[in-house]
């Protein structure tokens, strides 16, 4: 079959089973736009490429399916790198079309152009740059291919215009093969047997799985792990929701602003359980004094995780559902009735807590609230700073692939543009974006979509008039030199809410709170932006601070 | 820090050199040289990186060499169990006078003249690299104008 290339795309994308595309047109992709006009796909028309990027980003993490991402050359291309960057760093498969000049302009500082493999080889899993139309079929099914499997990540593929307009024939190959490129997924026998002997013969071990399980969707075989050893279990930020944090066996997050018990119970473990988890130093700390008194073992799929921050004595290399169901059928429970009733004891006895007031509104009781009235079912997407913190702290997840959040890149503007992704891919849910008032203004100009596909996305924003953890930590470590941090000068959000023809509501009172949740959570037709006037000066504890051990732990506010 | 020799044999195409090169600059590892090449098959290249660093650094590196898509197979040269060749060529400062001396250093080495003219004398030498960082410091004194190597590559023995 002879095809135009802008028509092997989209027959290509019809065969990956592509059911959402984000993306914004331009120039040398019109070809290919003139061609999804009417493709039997939905396509989402962000207002900023970065919109587009990271609302594929949000529908690929709440759907387990690859994110499919349109842009044109030069400034559409570079406005993807921040959203590219950020699905790199916490393997979320895309799959991203870029427009490039014709193959003859190329180098020739055409115009709109910029060389967008070369700008994404460090922040992709892999790219491409089409050369030839008779490679583009097996390009895109090598791109879908390499974006989902292994430790999934951004593919770019990179398409001359005059690939686009010329034709050649198609054929969509049935398989990837790659022979450079065979993931690893089923865990090596002798190693499984190592670490369960290990785990038996454990006095004080503990789980820390991380996003690989959401990843993988090992969710279910972790529980069967915890239900049959009765370990503790703690997360990172990016496995929020991997097991539920209402279990009496959940320690919660760990890390810079985990809990107590959780840092603890690392601290003081004799074995730590590494589960597609990979040693971030947000988790670490100091990694010299991370978790001191433990072997490790660690399972990943990713072998260049493995050894890379802390020596581990059973590397595990495969997906974490395959070796966890492995694991599971001939571990046996270690005796550890001491060490699991002395670490309730210390969950009970340094909660997680904040000083509630009755004249301000803490964030942390808005953030209360919403899991209250969702009855903790709602899906929710942060932005980053204090208000990702606060609800990593204090909304108890319980299910996997409901929390969504830049993590490794720690992008501001993330939250409500992947609040669409996630909405369209789970359109029976309420999706929340629980913001600051400084990320939310990072990609506003995606309210429009929200309104325009009539997704009720409510925008909680914990408004303090400050770029709050930065202040936090210019209040704790820089001498309360607020430098460029206050930004109380701002919009007045209810109207802003009104001028996109969203819902905006005003909360200064305490007692308004929830009223303006059950409020927003009746709208189902427009997004709504809560604006919550809350406590200027609240911080986020505990606090581990950068580069320290578990000893430095700052609990609560040193007056 | 050892020095290792690593062998790469990539998929032969565009942009695979600067992914891998990028690999090392990334991370600050410099690369003391680098050989690129076509081998028996014209869709492969090796690449043959001669880089510095301990154990634990030498693990993440050839960890994230396989972690590239184009790469096809990563392996650590040790020199006992390896051929390793580099060729230099070396212009020196040779008046009439010297060259007796320089003509015998090059017959020593087994290297080659390759190019004279009135003031100076072009020498090619081919081996394992140890024995030309000795000649140069033989020929040094007589006045090195230019002096480039190949970098090194490397086969295993067996």
């Amino acid at each position: 079959m002879i095809l135009s290339g802008a028509e092997i795309i989209v027959e290509s994308l019809k065969k990956e089973g592509v059911e959402v595309m984000f993306g914004y047109p331009g120039g040398v992709v019109i070809p290919i736009f003139h061609h999804l006009f009417n493709a039997p796909f939905k396509f989402i028309l962000s207002r900023h490429e970065q919109g587009a990027v990271h609302a594929a980003d949000g529908y690929a993490r709440a759907s387990g399916k690859v994110g499919v991402v349109i842009a044109t050359s030069g400034p559409g291309a570079t406005n993807l790198v921040t959203g590219i960057a950020t699905a790199n760093m916490d393997s979320v498969p895309l799959v991203i079309f870029t427009g490039q000049v014709s193959r003859e302009m190329i180098g020739n500082d055409a115009f709109q152009e910029a060389d967008i493999t070369g700008i994404t080889r460090p922040i992709t899993k892999h790219n491409y740059l089409v050369q030839d139309i008779k490679d583009l079929a097996r390009i895109i099914k090598e791109a879908f291919y390499i974006a989902s499997t292994g430790r999934p990540g951004p593919v770019v593929v990179d398409v001359p215009v005059d690939i686009s307009k010329g034709e050649g024939k198609y054929s969509y190959p049935e398989k990837a093969d790659i022979r450079s490129y065979k993931p690893v997924t089923k865990g090596h026998p002798r190693q499984i047997e190592k670490a369960c002997r290990l785990i038996e013969s454990s006095k004080r071990p503990v789980i820390y799985a991380g996003g690989g399980v959401i990843i993988s969707n090992a969710s279910a075989e972790l529980r069967s792990f915890v239900k049959k050893t009765e370990i503790p279990i703690t997360t990172t930020l990016m496995g929020l929701g991997a097991f539920p944090e209402t279990d009496p066996l959940s320690l919660k997050m760990l890390g810079m602003h985990g809990t107590y018990y959780a840092n603890h119970a690392v601290n003081e473990c004799d074995l730590l359980i590494a589960v597609g988890a990979r040693f971030d130093d947000r988790v670490t700390g100091k990694v010299s004094e991370f978790a001191p008194k433990a072997r490790v073992i660690h399972i990943d799929i990713d072998p260049s995780s493995v050894q890379k921050s802390v020596r581990v004595d059973v590397p595990i290399v495969g997906d974490c559902r395959n070796v966890l169901a492995d694991i599971n059928k001939q571990v046996k429970a270690p005796s550890i009735k001491e060490w699991v009733s002395a670490l309730k004891k210390m969950k009970k006895e340094h909660p997680l807590g904040y000083r509630d007031s009755e004249i301000t509104i803490k964030p942390q009781y808005v953030v209360e609230k919403i899991e209250e009235l969702t009855k903790g079912e709602a899906l929710v997407c942060t932005e980053v700073g204090q208000n990702q913190m606060w609800v990593a702290q204090f909304y108890n997840f319980t299910e996997p692939r409901s929390f969504f959040s830049s993590g490794g890149l720690g992008t501001m503007g993330y939250g409500f543009p992947a609040a669409i992704g996630v909405q369209l891919a789970r359109p029976d849910m309420r999706v929340f974006d629980i913001a600051g008032d400084g990320s939310i203004q990072m990609n506003i100009q995606e309210l429009i979509v929200a309104v325009q596909h009539r997704l009720p996305i409510i925008i909680a924003i914990l408004n303090n008039g400050f770029l709050g953890m930065v202040r936090q930590w210019q209040q704790l470590f820089y001498d309360k030199r607020y430098s460029h941090t206050c930004i109380n000068i701002q919009p007045d959000f209810v109207k802003l809410a009104e001028a996109f023809g969203a819902v905006g509501i005003g909360v200064d009172k305490k007692e308004d709170v929830v009223p303006a949740i059950k409020k927003a959570l009746e709208i189902t037709d427009r997004p709504i932006i809560i604006d919550f006037r809350v406590d200027r000066e609240e911080n986020v504890y505990p606090l581990i601070p950068a580069g320290t051990s578990v000893k430095e732990m700052i609990t609560s506010e040193l007056i | 820090m050892t020095q290792h020799v690593i062998s790469v044999r990539v998929e032969n195409r565009s942009g695979v050199l600067a992914r891998v090169a990028g690999l090392f600059s990334a991370r600050g590892y410099n690369i003391d040289s680098l050989a690129v090449s076509e081998t028996e098959q014209p869709d492969v290249s090796i690449m043959t990186i001669v880089v510095r660093g301990d154990d634990r650094v030498m693990e993440q590196v050839k960890k994230q060499l396989n972690k590239l898509i184009d790469v096809i197979k990563v392996t650590d040269h040790h020199p006992m169990e390896s051929v390793q060749r580099e060729i230099m060529l070396v212009k020196l400062k040779a008046l009439p006078a010297k060259r007796p001396e320089i003509y015998q250093l090059v017959e020593i080495f087994r290297a080659e003249i390759v190019g004279i003219s009135p003031k100076t004398i072009t020498v090619e030498a081919t081996g394992e690299p140890e024995r030309i960082d000795n000649f140069i410091e033989l020929i040094r004194p007589y006045g090195i104008l230019e002096l480039i190597r190949t970098g090194r590559i490397s086969l295993t023995k067996d």
